[in-house]
């Protein structure tokens, strides 16, 4: 649906745009409803007036509205308003300037009458509803929406009022199907008449068509619409407030093109800061409404642009929400003071903001992150707000070095002071009763004693004495030493055992791959996880090989050479050595290195292709089982193990399953073999680490299961070269092996009465319903978890969480850390709404879609996404955002990213996969989210896409992100887009030659390599400054990411603009700008 | 005329042949009331220092279901070059090669002297003999280390171009790879799993699709060097490596704990030797040596559990059907037995423990193929390292005593047929005009497959006499049977020995003192101990017992001579006068007897007696005890020897009376093979038991009237002494009511 693609300039109008039906403003009335706009369209013109008439009113009031609330983001579909937010000020002038032009513009929609005509029939029903006029276009028509846009261009008053056009926008796409209402709605004419009420009609006609239809298809050319009807918005609030505010209120997007209507002054902006003045506020119905001229609008970045290109937006990227925008808001308003956790149900700063934080009684952000600090009081509210209840919970996540790691705590011989009924572990919120001799447990409210050798007195405010001397009264985490009833059969756990299984079948061998594994490892093995100080890595070692046969090596210290062992027998698996096997690396040093030099050499000449892989994992879990202790299994596997052996496996890879109901087989493993072993894996605490170096389909989704169960982590080189991959692969090995991680571990997450942990998202395996089991946890692994009301929450005592992790640590130690989390309740829904953090929202939303696609057909899950964040919207927009017009999309400040974000999800490779992503991209990046935390998630659905070329390389600090849409990218400019897995550099066809000359030591343009993996090392300023970009991010991300570099217009740009999530993707993925247009109409379609 | 005694014996050292007849009763009927059957001890190989081998091929019968190698018996046509096959009258055309023969120029075959002579011939291509390690782990530390001591030794006393290879064995069965630098290699396996050989091939990696298995002929090794060559090395090339190997050799190391036995998977390992041979090697001489500690505790072929307070089975758990394992685990070592002699392999046991070793169970290893057996107490003994050491003696030539992958044929003129064999053998299933339907040990062919023997090797052959009584023989006629075997000799040469001899038919109603004259009752007594072991083997003991002795009662009656129903008048001819004794002592010995030996004891005996030489045959039967004396009272010389007399100058020979047993004992021992248990007791001392229950209890508590005579202690047996039993079978023969 991007704007671009459509042509039809002169008829669009002639739609109604459904989007405003929900809007009621009247001025808009003009618009038709789906139906048939022709007449309307000829009100186009009219409608103009009618618009401005309408506007005043709504215009205000939403945005005055708003203002209190939170911060609503409004569209006005009119809204051409350009600028955003920022431009608020301006938009005056601009609109004005644009109104001219947006004169011009009408004129289209005359043309546009003639449309209109066409649909006729429709029109007619909607009108009807007309009061308002807009709203009934809305639904239905969509179709040409941008085409209108352009034509219209002009008429948004005020850069708010967006919200309508938007509106009209997202349906025209839809109504694409439908035959085009139009005019109608423009119609100015009709404003009047038309009361808001079309519902009925649009979603008649409208939803069902539209929706389908806007996700991949583009609207049908003939509707007009939306350029229609926002004419009027000139009372749009346009005027945000000047500059100050730019940030905030740019959100409500506004603009553009189209429109004339102008609705109402973006409501939104109100909302989002309450704090600050909202532009709804200010907006004053300024402008009177004038209509843009979309191309005229003066947005800086469409000046690069082609100018082809402009005509065609109907709204104005700018004035929709940018994530860029509120990232870098929270940044400057978070990023300086510590984030102190005293506080019961403060909102975090995003986590894309650097903050430090002082743990006075709640776990750190860090830990755990909620989609919502303030719960609603009962299940029905939350029912009716649809806003998941989740907590994003990293219970062991590394802290920065000036955050303090969790104290240890140790209770003594009887083990951690525990309520009698809940089992709940002391903490903070547990309230001392009776002088201190007894607690009232804060989940449960059960009263119990407390244990003699724990008492202390209480002080004049019932504190304990002793609070500030012991973490768990006065911190949000901590840990406390197990004892031995924490223990497996009740014995102490022996150190866990690293054991690494190296494929060497023809290809690992003749890649390279296994005498780079064997080198790395040589070095590799001094860095083994180590408890605090101490002075060597507890953690004992053992290797195998393997290709059809595994082979298992005593490396003994006392052996004067190396022992091989092979084991043909895969169908029975079993480890064939006790003593030796497993050994301590400093002890064994010189018969390890001998092996680890031979390894190469006795497979040099191999011939066999065929591998196992089930009987890898069995070896491994049997050698733990034999040395009873937990672990880690280090695979690098090449290949599709067709081996006759247990666990062998098919190709069933299907490409034509895509879309349809059989889509999901390809996410679900092929065998259940798997699962059981993986189940035995649990039990031992057997985790499994899985690197695959495929060069054809290896089934990710059957082999993955285990690692996925065992909470391990996969790493996939497709088409593994030596000279390419190497530094990725040796990089993610040496953090995989040596980074925090805790064996056996088990996590239960207790609530406070009233809510109940009801679903878990993440690499593990629950054998019931509250404990989630993971052989292994690493410091990247995280787990979502959902609440559920089970009874009703008090606003007084809030809702508390407590995580409790026991582990076994690497050096053997079992460990219970406590991680607790204080949260609000609220009657209000409106509180809800300004504490949610759609961050950690979509982080939830991914996870569960992606879950969805094992059960149900794919389109069902992205229809069930849309149609929840949709609820999630309208609920808002029902009930707490103050009245406007329907046409406006009002979305809360704090969600207005929401609708970028979600599309970003649904357009991942999971859920639209294009022709070139694999059944393994997508198996593997399925299972890749479920444990991702809520910054991964964040920057791997929206790419950071930074500008290199404006970097200061005189300082430390990145170049200021930019959204990522091609049309923010410039010729002349070098860029950096990264996303967690892949780093491009994105080279346009202008850039000085001395930049590049710089940065990549070749001449020009045309000599820039693109299989280049690295950036030659070049003593510039330029070229230092961005390596060391490169090697920040790096940093920052738990895998090492592939750079590659992009020419502009070169064949691999194609895969870059993959990640330019803002466009219309190739595959049918919708742009955003469409996107927000589709839950637009989808609220309205909700709210009616 | 020599006496028959003569007779026999140069026909013994000549050809190897003990006939138990040797004139032979000229119909089937007499030949059955002869009770004795018509039959032979052959020690095919034994050892002729005389004989030189010619290097020629054979000339064989044209008849194509006769082929009976030319010998000294045909007639020859010398100037026609025909000569006439004696066994079934097809006249032959000697071969291009023969042009000059005449009679002043006769090839050898034709001599008299010849009547045994040996061939070598290039058939094939030759491969190296092949010895395979079969190692148990699970042994006591101070057994482990004389065990790997005696492997080490063993790698100078090979063939330096023998193939040779190692499997250990303990919890887990371990293949090693032996060319290995820099690390060694092995292949494991579950020892609780059995697997095909085609599993086991595969899982060595030895099965090459580009490689057609060849039935029934070996591998050209050159060829495929690299199939078996992990596994299978020369040992010139790898005994630094072997012995190194050898050396770091460690006690099985998974834990056993108390009360338990170690697992110990002997049945996968053999299954594993056996299969690692079967796909690589067929038909080619190679020794499986296994070496164990213990009984097999798990996997297919176990005879015991783990848990030590189960002990296993027993002579009396078997008559109750309460050995729970027995049956499962002989089976698994029967088809292991059957695969190995089908691939003409051997597989020796060499199980030293104080317990039982399952030898019960996996007898047929060894005696289907040849192999050896050998039982000790420790592998730290020098019975053990004796013995094992012997095997790779060589003879007067200087090559091994020790051949492979023979078979031996049966040919016999038409008055005769074969009945069976026992010995260390298996049928080759070759049916023929001269195979009976009346079998006797191993039966229903004429030719068996002997996978490995050596110049001491002998089998028991019976045969029926089928001539009618209706059709009498020619005065003069005789009899002829030939053997031919075939075998790999120890320089990997194939050889074929063959022994043609005949014997004069007589009418048993006319001339019964002549064959009554040429009985050879050492033979007889071997012959029917063969039998009566092959019986007891499947029957149960008092059954074959009786047999044995209604046998002896009808041979009393047949030969005897004697008023009926008057024992005293009861006499027998020197040439039978002996045969009773035999029968007494073998009725009492371990063959057969199962009291006081332990179902190992019983199968080890029995295993050496199946494949021992007529003398040691005999010996084994009846004991021989040497009487060494001053003539003065023997019960002295214990107390003389501990007040030291023999230290003393003047009492030296008195000190060479006690070292002249112990020297002969030595000179026994170190002729033996397996080395015999040596026991060096007094009277009285506890080790006096081993003694007392070989000889004749002529005195024992039961015999009250022998108390308090002077004549000696009794003997605390219910056995009866020769002289009961001697009077129970005069009683018996002249009875006639029988």
């Amino acid at each position: 649906m991007s704007v671009n693609q459509q042509t039809h300039t002169g008829p669009p109008y002639g739609q109604p745009q459904p989007g405003y039906q929900g809007y009621q403003q009247p001025a808009y009335g003009g618009q038709p409803l789906p139906g048939v706009p022709h007449s309307q369209y000829g009100v186009y013109n009219g409608p103009m007036p009618g618009y401005q008439q309408p506007v005043p009113p709504q215009g205000c009031f939403p945005s005055l509205g708003f203002p209190s609330k939170g911060s609503p983001v409004s569209f006005n579909s009119d809204t051409s308003l350009a600028p955003n937010f920022i431009g608020s000020v301006r938009a005056p002038s601009t609109s004005g300037t644009s109104l001219s032009s947006g004169h011009l513009g009408y004129s289209p929609f005359g043309q546009g009458d003639v449309q209109n005509g066409i649909p006729a029939s429709t029109a007619p029903m909607q009108r009807p509803p007309a009061s308002q006029p807009f709203l009934p276009g809305s639904a239905p028509v969509p179709v040409s929406q941008t085409s209108m846009l352009q034509q219209y261009g002009p008429p948004p008053a005020s850069v708010q009022q967006l919200s309508n056009h938007m509106a009209g926008m997202t349906i025209g796409s839809t109504s694409t199907s439908a035959p085009p209402p139009a005019g109608l709605g423009y119609g100015a004419p009709r404003p009047p008449t038309m009361p808001g009420p079309p519902l009925p009609v649009q979603t008649a006609a409208g939803p069902p068509t539209s929706q389908p239809n806007h996700v991949s298809s583009p609207p049908p050319p003939p509707s007009t619409l939306s350029g229609p009807y926002p004419g009027p918005p000139m009372s749009g609030l346009r005027g945000p407030p000047p500059p100050t505010h730019p940030p905030q209120p740019g959100y409500q997007m506004q603009q553009n093109g189209s429109f004339e209507q102008v609705r109402g002054p973006q409501t939104n902006y109100g909302g989002a800061y309450p704090g600050t003045p909202n532009y709804g506020s200010q907006p004053g119905p300024p402008p009177p409404p004038k209509r843009l001229d979309p191309d005229s609008i003066p947005s800086p970045q469409l000046n690069e642009l082609p100018p082809q290109q402009k005509p065609r937006h109907r709204i104005d990227p700018d004035a929709i929400p940018s994530p860029i925008q509120v990232i870098e808001d929270d940044r400057s308003n978070r990023g300086s003071e510590p984030f102190v956790t005293g506080v019961r149900g403060q909102v975090p700063p995003l986590v894309t903001t650097n903050f430090l934080v002082k743990d006075q009684g709640n776990a750190s952000p860090r830990y755990i992150r909620c989609t919502s600090y303030n719960i609603p009081c009962t299940s029905d509210m939350a029912k009716q707000s649809q806003v998941p209840l989740a907590a994003v919970i990293k219970p062991l996540a590394t802290l920065p070095p000036d955050e303090t790691l969790p104290y240890l705590v140790d209770h003594g011989e009887s083990g951690p002071v525990r309520c009698n009924r809940c089992k709940a572990y002391m903490c903070p919120f547990m309230q001392f009763i009776e002088g201190g001799r007894r607690f009232q447990c804060c989940f449960c409210s059960c009263v119990t004693e407390v244990p003699p050798h724990y008492f202390q007195h209480l002080d004049h405010t019932g504190k304990r004495v002793d609070f500030y001397d012991r973490p768990e009264l006065s911190l949000g985490s901590y840990e406390f030493l197990a004892t031995v009833d924490y223990c497996k059969n009740n014995k102490f756990p022996s150190p866990p055992a690293f054991i690494f299984m190296i494929d060497v079948s023809y290809n690992a061998v003749k890649s390279g791959l296994v005498r780079l594994i064997c080198e790395e490892l040589k070095s590799l093995l001094d860095y083994l996880p180590r408890e605090g100080n101490m002075e060597e890595s507890a953690i004992r070692v053992g290797f195998v090989t393997y290709n059809k046969v595994l082979h298992f090596y005593n490396v003994k210290s006392s052996l004067a050479q190396p022992q091989m062992m092979v084991v043909s027998d895969v169908a029975d698996m079993f480890v064939p050595l006790l003593d030796g096997f497993l050994v301590n690396v400093n002890e064994s040093r010189t018969v390890i290195i001998s092996l680890l030099d031979q390894i190469p050499e006795m497979f040099a000449d191999t011939r066999e292709t065929e591998t196992v892989f089930g009987p890898v994992i069995q070896a491994g879990l049997e050698a733990l089982k034999a040395a009873e202790c937990a672990g880690k299994l280090f695979i690098f596997h090449t290949s599709l193990p067709i081996a006759e052996a247990p666990g062998k496996l098919k190709n069933r890879d299907d490409k034509k399953l895509i879309n349809t109901d059989k889509e999901k087989t390809l996410f679900q493993p092929q065998t259940s073999f798997y699962n059981n072993l993986a189940k035995d894996c649990v039990a031992q605490g057997c985790c499994v680490d899985l690197f695959l170096f495929p060069n054809q389909y290896l089934d990710v989704a059957t082999l993955g299961i285990v690692t996925y169960q065992t909470g391990g982590s996969i790493y996939k080189y497709a088409y593994f070269q030596l000279e390419t991959d190497q530094d990725r692969f040796l990089n993610d090995l040496r953090r995989d092996v040596q980074k925090e991680v805790g064996f056996d571990a088990v996590m239960r997450v207790r609530t406070s009465t009233g809510i109940r942990a009801t679903d878990f998202f993440g690499a593990f395996f629950m054998s019931n319903t509250t404990d989630v089991e993971m052989a292994g946890l690493d410091c990247d692994k995280t787990i979502t978890v959902e609440f559920k009301h089970d009874d009703k929450l008090s606003e007084d005592s809030g809702a508390l969480l407590q995580c409790a992790l026991l582990y076994t640590s690497c050096a053997g130690q079992r460990r219970l850390r406590i991680h607790n989390l204080s949260l609000n309740c609220c009657t209000q829904l409106a509180d809800l709404y300004r504490n949610c953090e759609t961050d950690t929202l979509i982080n939830y939303l991914a996870k569960y879609a992606y879950r969805g696609v094992l059960n149900s057909p794919v389109k069902t899950v992205r229809d069930a996404l849309i149609n929840q964040c949709a609820q999630i919207l309208a609920c808002y927009r029902k009930n707490c955002a103050s009245p406007s017009s329907a046409g406006q999309l009002i979305l809360p400040e704090c969600m207005k990213l929401l609708p970028v974000y979600l599309n970003c999800v649904l357009k991942s490779d999971v859920l639209q996969p294009g022709p070139e992503v694999t059944t393994d991209d997508r198996a593997y990046i399925r299972q890749l989210v479920t444990s991702m935390d809520v910054a991964e998630t964040n920057v791997f659905f929206y790419p950071r896409l930074l500008p290199v070329t404006k970097a200061d390389v005189d300082s430390d600090s990145l170049p200021a992100a930019i959204r990522n849409s091609e049309e923010r990218l410039s010729k002349g400019d070098i860029y950096l887009l990264e996303n967690g897995l892949n780093i491009f550099v994105w080279v346009g066809v202008n850039v000085q030659q001395g930049l590049i000359q710089n940065l990549f030591g070749v001449s020009s343009f045309s000599q820039i390599s693109s299989t280049l993996n690295t950036l030659p090392v070049l003593e510039n300023p330029f070229s230092k400054k961005v390596r060391s970009i490169i090697d920040m991010l790096q940093v920052q991300r738990s895998r090492y990411m592939k750079l590659i570099i992009v020419k502009q217009e070169d064949k691999l740009e194609m895969l870059f603009k993959q990640f330019l999530v803002e466009d219309k993707s190739l595959t049918g993925g919708a742009s955003y700008v469409d996107f927000l247009c589709h839950m637009h109409k989808e609220i309205r379609q909700l709210l009616s | 005329m020599a006496t028959y005694l003569e007779f026999i014996q140069q026909n013994e050292e000549r050809d190897g042949v003990r006939f138990s007849w040797n004139v032979w009763p000229s119909s089937r009927l007499e030949a059955t009331r002869m009770v004795v059957p018509l039959a032979c001890l052959l020690t095919p190989l034994k050892e002729r220092p005389d004989l030189p081998p010619v290097q020629y091929e054979p000339v064989l019968c044209s008849r194509p279901t006769c082929k009976a190698v030319l010998n000294p018996l045909c007639q020859v046509d010398y100037r026609a070059k025909l000569w006439a096959c004696n066994f079934c009258f097809q006249r032959n055309q000697f071969p291009p090669a023969y042009a000059g023969i005449s009679e002043v120029n006769q090839p050898a075959e034709l001599m008299p002297q010849f009547s045994t002579i040996e061939y070598i011939v290039q058939r094939g291509p030759q491969t190296p003999l092949i010895f395979l390690y079969v190692v148990d782990t699970c042994l006591e530390e101070e057994d482990l280390q004389a065990l790997k001591e005696s492997l080490q030794m063993s790698l100078s006393l090979l063939p330096a171009d023998a193939l040779v290879g190692l499997i250990t064995f303990g919890r887990m069965v371990q293949v090693h790879e032996l060319s290995c630098e820099g690390i060694s290699k092995s292949y494991v396996f579950r020892g609780t799993k059995d697997l095909t050989a085609k599993q086991i091939q595969d899982m060595l990696g030895l099965s090459r699709p580009a490689v057609p298995v060849q039935q029934g002929r070996p591998l050209q090794t050159q060829e495929q060097p690299a199939i078996s060559s992990r596994f299978l090395q020369p040992v010139h090339k790898i005994d630094m490596n072997l012995t190194d190997l050898l050396g770091e050799l460690q006690r099985d190391p998974w834990p056993v704990t108390q009360g338990k036995r170690p697992l110990r998977s002997t049945g996968v390992a053999l299954s594993i030797a056996v299969g690692l041979l079967e796909g690589t090697f067929p038909n080619t001489g190679a020794r499986i040596m296994l070496f164990t500690g213990g009984p097999p505790t798990q996997g297919p072929g176990m005879v015991v559990g783990d848990e030590l307070k189960t002990p296993i089975r027993s002579w009396h758990d078997i008559e109750k059907d309460n050995a729970r394992f027995m049956k499962k685990a002989t089976k698994h070592y029967e088809t292991l037995a059957n695969r190995t002699a089908a691939n003409g392999h051997c597989i020796d046991i060499y199980a030293c423990a104080l317990d039982q070793t399952g030898l019960l169970e996996m007898k047929c290893c060894a005696n289907l193929t040849g192999g050896h057996m050998v039982m000790g107490d420790s592998f730290n003994t020098s019975l053990f390292k004796q013995t094992f050491q012997r095997v790779f003696n060589k003879g007067f030539n200087g090559d091994f005593r020790m051949a492979f992958g023979a078979s031996l044929e049966v040919k016999t003129s038409r008055e005769l047929k074969i009945a069976g064999a026992i010995g260390p053998c298996v049928s080759l299933n070759a049916k023929g005009p001269c195979v009976s339907e009346n079998e006797l040990g191993i039966g229903g062919t004429s030719q068996w497959k002997i996978c490995s023997l050596d110049p001491s090797t002998t089998l028991a052959i019976y045969f029926e006499v089928v001539n009618q009584h209706n059709a009498p023989i020619p005065q003069g006629g005789r009899g002829a049977v030939q053997f031919v075997t075939q075998y790999q000799h120890s320089s990997t040469q194939k050889r074929i020995r063959v022994t043609t001899i005949a014997r004069n038919w007589a009418d048993a109603q006319s001339q019964l003192q002549h064959i009554e004259a040429a009985f050879d009752q050492e033979a007889a007594a071997v012959l029917m101990a063969r039998l009566g072991v092959y019986r007891a083997e499947s029957e149960e003991g008092p059954d074959v017992l009786r047999w044995l002795d209604r046998q002896l009662i009808r041979l009393c009656q047949k030969f005897g001579q004697y008023n009926k129903d008057d024992p005293n008048s009861f006499r027998l001819s020197e040439s039978f006068s002996l045969y009773p004794q035999f029968m007494f002592h073998l009725r009492r010995s371990p063959f057969l007897q199962v009291f006081n030996n332990s179902p190992d004891e019983s199968s080890y005996y029995r295993h050496h007696f199946a494949r021992q030489d007529l003398t040691q045959s005999l010996i084994m039967i009846q004991p021989i005890l040497y009487a060494y004396s001053f003539h003065g009272p023997p019960e002295t010389i214990a107390q003389w020897q501990k007040a030291g007399y023999q230290d003393m100058p003047e009492y030296e020979n008195f000190k060479h009376l006690l070292q002249a047993p112990l020297d002969d004992a030595q000179e026994i021992l170190q002729t033996r093979f397996p080395m015999p248990r040596y026991i060096h007791t007094e009277h009285g001392g506890s080790q006096a038991r081993f003694l007392l229950s070989k000889v004749n209890p002529s005195q024992t508590h039961n015999n009250l009237y022998a108390w308090g005579q002077e004549s000696g202690a009794p003997i605390l047996t219910d056995d009866v002494s020769l002289q009961v039993f001697m009077d129970h079978l005069k009683k018996l023969a002249v009875s006639s009511a029988s």
